[in-house]
Formats: structure tokens, sequence, C-alpha cells
């Protein structure tokens, strides 16, 4: 260590800090790990969670949109006060909506997701032996999980949770005394949210700085899989918009709070007139979605580049235009940040901003567009196994596809007007943004759970939950198109109370009913995946025969990943089915010395020497065929 | 093979750069408030429409002069000279906490001697508050940091631990300088 040249003692000193430190205990090794895998794993499992309680969540409102006048005395039995007479309240319905959106979007696709994927895959696909600073690392779970906690502490609040829609949007938000959620829910959800953003930003620093300074050697920005470059951009887009809902949030609790007008103007409440003026709650809907957009992306990229990546190996193809898919990354990654007006066409926006907004949200069905017709293009003609992670990543492009069409309708200013906040909406963002990624995330456990936990997961079961579940949401969210297009509003408590809805009353219970099959597929993934990581059929190194670095490393994990010198990168991550090569994947540590057979002039672009190499070989070659 | 991994876990240049993304989201939170302020005062016709008390331009003083210190303290590490080195951190971690000082007392003036109150019906105003407080918040944490950096001086710290807390310091801390300069003369701008 070059580092310790100066004071005498530091050496010592230095050194002997340094054991201390990385003494295995039982606290650091599975409670505070500074391990990225194991920090990983407890991510997956906190995300799998909180996504069990938002599924069950959204049943119960599910049970109330089918049954609105019947009475369950079970619900009674469990909820209590919530549920007076065995039907939820208004209140609480309200209250599920919103924690259902709030959980599903932040702690499940954002943290759940991001968290697991990006601690787990950067530094072992960049070839790092852990992130830039696992203690900073460390914390990002922690306050992740008490931001978890407390979000769920305000069901046990007297007055319920927040309920004002997962947007809280204010001054139904800003006043406590506006409906029950506004109170003290309302104060637990700003301050899990806080505790929420703190753990984003840490770890979003954290990955984007891992993948800039960490690469082991020969890896370089173009040799990195997709599903790091998608996890590193989305990290950029956190670290970016997140600050700017902090700057919403922190005026919003003072507006609560203290009593200032950031957001409040000509309020009356129960008959009397209240003091703030001058406050504008359009400023909140800008700070809100400025954060709100990019973070959609940061919803689906991940998902993205985990299907990517399952597509490419399990097609055993190279990825269909890599550049291509790297550029619409980059290009989703910047135009996320010009289009949150969208979300704001009725708020009496200036129709030419409207218009501008219109057209950079048209623009960004471009490159989603050439992700789509890579991925295609990446299927056809490949040599498909369709195992289960395969299964879970093709259905994430099929509802990307009929999720995203309906975005290109929603993004044209003159029909959103009619659209907005009706189901039509609904079903487009829980096509586009929830199924797609929860099927991101999904083919990422069965990709990577050996990886994750050293054995395999049952594909039968895997089958199984695949069907379900993709055969499930169609039925759930695709009926809500018609019931959108026919103008039923999103959180109505009961359609039937207004005739002009009465009629969607069957088609409310059918959704209901498919929700509850898909609800209960979930099972099987719960079983399979409990069951696997304690007794499932033990992982080879590189059961999917992939390229990436992850599989060089041992199975057995310690921290530090790779056992001696890490390994050095010659190739990009997509050398499958390479004519003239031996096997039908050439690991990205292969050098192209030792691929002879099956190397290409334009894997020599920057590499004058080994071209040379390449066309004395190739002209070597040529005379022995001829002299045959 | 300990040795090794060691090594590659110092990476103090990877956590050089976290402080450089920690700067940028910490001005994405500043660019927020301050676009929120031309969206607000834009929007309604409320301006801001105070004359800033010089309490602000003393402390912005205060804050310059405590980036120069800790320059001469980084300087003084480089060349070795240790004493020199801490003497100027606690001189700026001492001009840090008069900064701090200075800006409560200009909140005192707006508020008791202006009439200019944090609950206000024009937000504006408000944001005056928002903005110093948010900043002093920064503040808060770059003193901490300062004062890990002195720590280390007390202790046989390896040179290159020194220098390179030394470099998180005085990234932070000039960045606090310049996001307060940034936030002062924009609300100067806006005065009127």
């Amino acid at each position: 260590m070059s580092t310790l040249a100066v004071h005498d003692h530091g050496v010592l000193h230095h050194e002997e800090g340094h054991e201390h430190h990385h003494k295995a205990t039982f606290l650091n090794t599975y409670v505070f790990s500074q391990d990225h895998k194991y920090i990983a794993k407890q991510f997956l499992v906190t995300g799998i969670t909180m996504a069990f309680i938002a599924m069950t969540l959204s049943i119960l409102f599910r049970i109330q949109l089918a049954y609105p006048d019947k009475s369950f005395p079970l619900l009674e039995t469990l909820l209590g006060r919530f549920a007076p007479g065995g039907r939820l309240s208004p209140d609480f319905y309200m209250s599920l909506v919103t924690i259902h959106g709030t959980i599903m979007v932040f702690f499940v696709l954002t943290a759940g997701l991001s968290g697991t994927f990006a601690n787990l895959l950067i530094p072992l696909q960049v070839g790092a032996r852990d992130m830039a600073s696992p203690f900073v690392n460390m914390l990002s779970y922690w306050f992740f999980l008490a931001a978890s906690i407390i979000m769920l502490s305000s069901f046990f609040v007297e007055k319920g949770p927040a309920s004002g829609g997962w947007t809280i949007y204010p001054p139904l938000s800003a006043l406590p005394k506006a409906m029950p959620g506004s109170a003290e829910g309302m104060t637990l959800w700003l301050i899990s949210m806080v505790c929420f953003i703190g753990s984003s930003l840490m770890g979003g620093i954290n990955y984007v700085s891992t993948v800039l300074n960490m690469r082991t050697k020969g890896m370089d920005l173009w040799k990195m899989p997709l599903s790091t470059w998608a996890l590193f951009l989305t990290a950029i887009l956190g670290v970016l918009s997140f600050p700017v809902l902090v700057a919403g949030v922190v005026l919003l609790i003072f507006d609560r709070s203290f009593g200032t007008s950031f957001y409040l103007s000509d309020i009356v409440l129960n008959g009397k007139v209240q003091p703030y003026e001058g406050g504008s709650p359009i400023l909140f809907q800008h700070l809100f979605w400025f954060l709100g957009h990019p973070e959609v992306y940061i919803v689906i990229m991940p998902a993205m580049g985990i299907s990517s990546e399952v597509l490419s190996v399990n097609s055993r193809k190279p990825i269909f235009g890599y550049h291509a898919m790297v550029y619409s990354l980059i290009g989703i990654t910047v135009l996320s940040f010009i289009v949150w007006g969208h979300h704001m066409f009725v708020t009496g926006m200036n129709p030419f901003l409207g218009g501008v907004f219109m057209i950079t949200t048209l623009i960004i069905a471009v490159p989603s567009a050439v992700k789509t017709f890579n991925w295609l293009a990446t299927l056809w003609r490949g040599n498909i196994r369709f195992t289960s992670a395969m299964l879970f990543a093709i259905g994430m492009v099929s509802f990307f596809i009929s999720g995203g069409l309906t975005g290109i309708f929603l993004g044209n200013a003159a029909l959103d007007i009619n659209l907005h906040d009706t189901y039509f909406v609904v079903a487009h963002f829980h096509l586009v943004m929830g199924s797609a990624a929860i099927f991101g995330m999904l083919a990422g456990v069965y990709h990577w759970f050996p990886k994750l936990f050293r054995r395999m997961m049952d594909e039968r079961l895997g089958y199984l939950h695949f069907w379900i579940t993709f055969i499930g949401a169609y039925l759930v969210f695709f009926p809500m198109h018609f019931m959108g297009l026919d103008g039923v509003p999103r959180r109505y408590y009961a359609l039937t109370e207004f005739p002009a809805f009465n009629r969607w009353l069957t088609v409310n219970t059918f959704i209901t009913w498919a929700a509850i099959m898909s609800g209960v597929a979930q099972v099987a993934f719960i079983f399979n995946f409990v069951y696997s990581i304690f007794w499932g059929k033990k992982t080879v190194q590189n059961p999917w025969k992939s390229n990436t670095l992850e599989w060089t490393a041992p199975i057995e994990h310690f921290h530090g990943n790779w056992v001696g010198e890490i390994p050095t990168v010659y190739r990009w991550p997509y050398d499958y089915s390479k004519p003239g090569a031996e096997d039908d994947f050439i690991p990205q540590t292969v050098p192209f010395s030792q691929t002879m057979s099956s190397n290409l002039p334009h894997d020599f672009e920057d590499n004058p020497a080994g071209l040379e190499e390449y066309n004395k070989w190739t002209t070597a070659n040529k005379a022995n065929e001829e002299v045959k | 093979m300990m040795a090794q991994i060691k090594e590659d876990k110092l990476n103090l240049g990877a956590r050089k750069f976290n402080m450089w993304i920690f700067i940028f989201t910490s001005f994405m939170l500043f660019a927020a408030f301050s676009s929120g302020f031309i969206v607000y005062s834009g929007g309604n016709g409320h301006g801001l429409n105070v004359i800033l008390p010089h309490a602000f331009m003393y402390s912005t003083l205060v804050l310059v002069i405590s980036s120069v210190t800790l320059f001469i303290s980084s300087r003084a590490a480089k060349q070795l000279q240790f004493e020199k080195q801490r003497r100027f951190l606690w001189i700026t971690f001492f001009l840090g906490i008069a900064f701090f000082a200075v800006q409560i007392y200009a909140w005192y003036i707006l508020a008791y001697k202006m009439g200019i109150y944090f609950i206000n019906p024009n937000a504006s105003r408000s944001f005056i508050y928002v903005f110093s407080g948010v900043h002093l918040l920064h503040v808060f944490a770059g003193l901490l940091v300062l004062l890990n950096t002195i720590r280390a001086t007390y202790r046989n710290t390896p040179q290159v631990m020194n220098l390179f807390k030394m470099e998180m310091a005085s990234i932070f801390w000039h960045f606090l300088d310049i996001i307060w300069i940034y936030l002062y003369v924009f609300l100067l701008l806006n005065q009127y």
C-alpha cells in the first residue's frame, strides 16, 4: 500500500483499524452487512414483502368495487373500524388506493427493483469488489427499511393512513382537517418519503460512482451489459430528480405544520375562511411531476435492462442493436425530464405550453419503439430456451407494447382532456409501468436467483406463476380501457351511485375475480422462492451459459466477489452463437487470441495490432484450405 | 489475496466521486427551490418587495473568507505543514459558526425589525427563510465534515487519508460557499 508512506505510526494504526473493521461477527454478516450481495438480498426480501402487502390492499379495494353494496362480516373482523358493518368505509377506501400506489411505485418498483438489481449486478457485472462506499450502501437499505415501517405504521394511527392519492396534491394533503387521511397519516407519509428519498439518493450516488470509477481492466462503457447500462442511467435519473421532490415535500410540510401558504389560497374549511393567501397548488404539481415523470422511467428502465439481458441469453443471440439500445436508454433519460407537463394538461395550462409538452411526450415514443423492435428482432429466429425468466421477459415486452400504445393517446393534449383521471389512465400505467416493470423484476429474480441464493428455482412452478399472472393481468387491466373510454372516473368509492356507470358493475366484478386469481398465483411464486432458498437444486457456476462477468465469480459468496485478481474483460457481453465458435457462448473474459476461428474483422475496430494478427491468421488459413 | 482485495476496497477516487454526485443532488434541490420561487412569484404577481437586511452581506463575506482559509489549510496540508493546516481548519470552522450566527441574526432582523415573517400570505417572502434555512442545514453538515477533518489531524492519519479528507471537506465547503452566493444573488435580483 503506497498510501501509507508518510507517518510511520500511521501504518500500524491503519492496519489495525482495518483488521478490526473486517472481523466477521453475526451482526455485520447477517444484519448490518456491507456486502453488496447481501444488501441486494435484503432489498429483495423487503421489496417482495411490500409487494404482497400492496397487492393485498388492492384486492381489498377491488372487493369494494365489485360489491359496493354488499357487506362482508369478515372484513369487519379483520379491519375493525375501517370496515364498519362489513363494508369498507369511504375514507379507508381512499387510503387503500393511496398506499397501494405509493408502496408499488416507490417501495416495490423503485427500491425493490433498483435496490436489488443495482446492488447485485453493478459490482458483479463491471468487475468490482463492492460499491464505491459500502457503508453508505448499507445505510441506503436501512433508510429504506425505516421508510417502509413508517409507511405501514400509518395503518395504526387513529384516523388511518394518507388518503389523498399517491400524488398527494395540495390543498387536500396540506390541510390536516380536510379529510381524516390528511391528519397524522399524511404526516407519517411525508416522514416516510423523506427517509425513502434519503435511501434512494444514497443508493443512486453509489451506483453511478461505481459504474464510472470501478470497472475492471478492459471493461469500457461499451462493453457493459445492458442491464448495467439501464441501472446506471436509472441511478442518474434518480439522483437528479428526487431532490426536486424533497423541495416539494419540504414546502408541503411547511404548509401543513407551520402555516405558510406556498400551495394554499382562498380556502374555506367547514364554513370558515382560512388565513392562507396567494399560494399556488399548481406549483406542487410542477415540483411533484418533475420527479414524478422521471420516476416512471426509474421504474421501467431497470426492467428494460434486465429483459434485454434475459432475452439475449435465452435466445442464444446477440442483443439486436446494442448501440441503439444504449442510445435509446440515454434518449429516454434525457427526454424524461422535459415531459412532466403531460400530467397537467387539465390544470389550466397555457395550450401552447401544453403543445410543447405534447411534442416532447410523443418524441419519447421513438426510443421506446426502438427498444421494442430490438427485443422482437432479438427473439426473431433465435434458439429460444423457455426458462421462467425468459417467459417473464417476453411478458414484459408484451405489456410494454400494449400499455405503451395507449400512452400515445394520452400524450395528446386534446385526447387527454377527455381521458384524464378515467380508468383509461389506470389501464395505461398499470400495463406499461406496473405489469411491465413487475414482470421485468420477476424475470430478474428467476434469472439471477442462482447468483443470489446459490440454488435454482423450480421451473414448473415458474411456468404456472407466469401463465396465471400474465393472463390475469391482462384480464384485470384490459377491460379498464373501455371503462375509461366511457368516462368512468378513477378513485371513486361506489360507481353504482351514478346511474351512468351502473352498467359497468358486472365488468368490475369480473376484474375483481381476475385480480383475486392473479393474487392467488403469487402464492406459487412465494412458495417457490422460499422453498428454493433452502431446498432448491444446487446451481452450477454458470447455469444459463451466460457471457457476463457475474457468472465468473465463485458460487460461494464472500465479501470481495473474486478470489485473487478480478478477471479482465476482452469483448462485449453478447457473443452468443457466434459463427465458427466452439460453444454457443463466449464469456467476456475470453481473449480474441483464444477464439481465432470465430473472430470477425469488426471485432478489431480500435485494435490495429489485433486486426493484423487476424488478417495473418485468415490468409494462413485460406492457404491451408487451398492445400486441402 | 487479502491485500489485493483491501487495495481495491480503498478506492478513494470513487468515494471522492460520490461527493461530486452528492453536490449535484444538492444543487438540484436548490434549483428546485429557486424554480419554485420563479413559478410562484411569476404566477401570482406576488413579488418579493423586500430590501434584504445587510446581515446577509456580512454573512456572505464571512463565508467567502472561510473558503479562503480552507484553501490555505489545504495548501498547508499538501506542503506537509500540519500545524498550519490544523490552525486554518479551526479558523474555517469558527468562521462557519460565525456564518451560522449571522444568518440567524439576519432572520431576527427580518422577523422582528422588518416584520417579514416566515408565515406569510406572500410566500415569496417565506422563500427567503426556506433558501437560507435549507442552506444552513447544509452548513451544519459542512461543519461536521470539517470537525471530522480536524479530528483526523490529531490522530496518526496517513497523509493520503489526510489529503483525501481535506479534499472532501474542500469540495463540500466551497460548494456551500458558491451555492449561498447563488441564492443571495438570486434573491437580490428578485428584490423588487
